[in-house]
């Protein structure tokens, strides 16, 4: 498949997952099972991407000493209720700091 | 502003230019943009990846629900509407008071936004492509940062979400060296299977009292 097939399935997929929810019975929601499972599912994703993409390279399980400083920075920065931006550039500096040295 | 960043992951990704463009434009979900050039960048399964990255975008489907009765628009309009069912548009539009202010909300967020997130992720884009060796810049923080900043809201929710996102992280890694790229995404899905039998329990300890 090549990337540009994903580049339009994803566009596809996401705009017609926000157009379900438009147009989804309110019932559906009531259900607190499904309310709960929507919930959760983002959070499992969410905190297995954060974890590929620190410990991992190309498929293999890696620690890269820069990478992981900086996510910890970035999450640090988090924790002291930072801005997005401030944080997400924090980690990219503390990250091309360790890696000038 | 998060565009400038999701421009300069999506280069040293491997995505060209357009196609990190068109993905702001098409999908206009920066979790799901950036799962996409994880993938791309791990150089795997595209087809599990794009569903991981689609799964992402799930709880657009949940507010949705939630604007769906808020804003009532029918017809092509909500055709429309859909495209900026978004965390910002929806944090707008349920905090106003009556549904004329909610609607207006809900648009003079959502277009600029729309707007800021396309340039944004073309300047960002260009930018990168000048730039070179992208890990000299620490861009391939980008990505794991902008998840963690997702993810950290929901950490503080409750219990159960941390032990899911605990599990889930776990079974991701423990499952990257024997599944192909972005299958480990999906599986960790299952982690959210947990929360629910834990909610079930909650419940039943919650009821039992009363009888």
């Amino acid at each position: 498949m090549s990337v540009w097939i994903a580049v339009t399935v994803t566009g596809v997929g996401c705009y017609l997952l926000k157009l379900a929810g438009l147009v989804a019975p309110q019932r559906v929601l009531d259900d607190p099972r499904v309310r709960r499972f929507t919930e959760l599912v983002p959070v499992a994703l969410l905190a297995s991407l954060v974890a590929v993409q620190t410990f991992t390279t190309a498929g293999d399980l890696r620690l890269d000493g820069a990478r992981v400083a900086g996510v910890t920075a970035a999450g640090i920065a988090f924790l002291l209720r930072a801005p997005f931006l401030v944080a997400l550039v924090t980690a990219a500096v503390v990250a091309a700091g360790l890696r000038l040295l | 502003m998060t565009g400038l960043a999701w421009g300069a992951a999506a280069i040293p990704a491997g995505l060209s230019v357009q196609q990190a463009c068109a993905l702001s434009l098409l999908a206009f979900s920066g979790a799901s943009q950036f799962a996409i050039a994880g993938v791309v960048s791990g150089g795997g399964a595209l087809f599990t990846g794009t569903l991981g990255a689609v799964m992402l975008a799930g709880r657009n489907a949940l507010y949705g629900l939630r604007l769906a009765d808020l804003l009532r628009v029918q017809g092509w309009r909500r055709a429309i509407c859909a495209h900026f069912v978004i965390d910002e548009t929806t944090a707008v539009a349920t905090a106003q008071p009556d549904r004329a202010s909610a609607r207006v909300g809900f648009f003079a967020t959502g277009i600029p936004t729309y707007a800021l997130w396309n340039l944004t992720t073309f300047i960002g884009a260009i930018g990168a492509t000048r730039l070179g060796d992208p890990e000299r810049y620490g861009l391939d923080l980008l990505g794991p940062a902008m998840f963690l900043g997702l993810l950290w809201p929901r950490l503080t929710a409750g219990a159960t979400e941390v032990r899911v996102a605990v599990l889930g992280a776990l079974i991701a890694v423990l499952a990257v060296p024997v599944l192909p790229t972005g299958v480990p995404i999906m599986v960790a899905a299952f982690a959210a299977l947990l929360g629910l039998r834990e909610r079930q329990r909650e419940r039943e300890r919650v009821k039992e009292p009363v009888r």
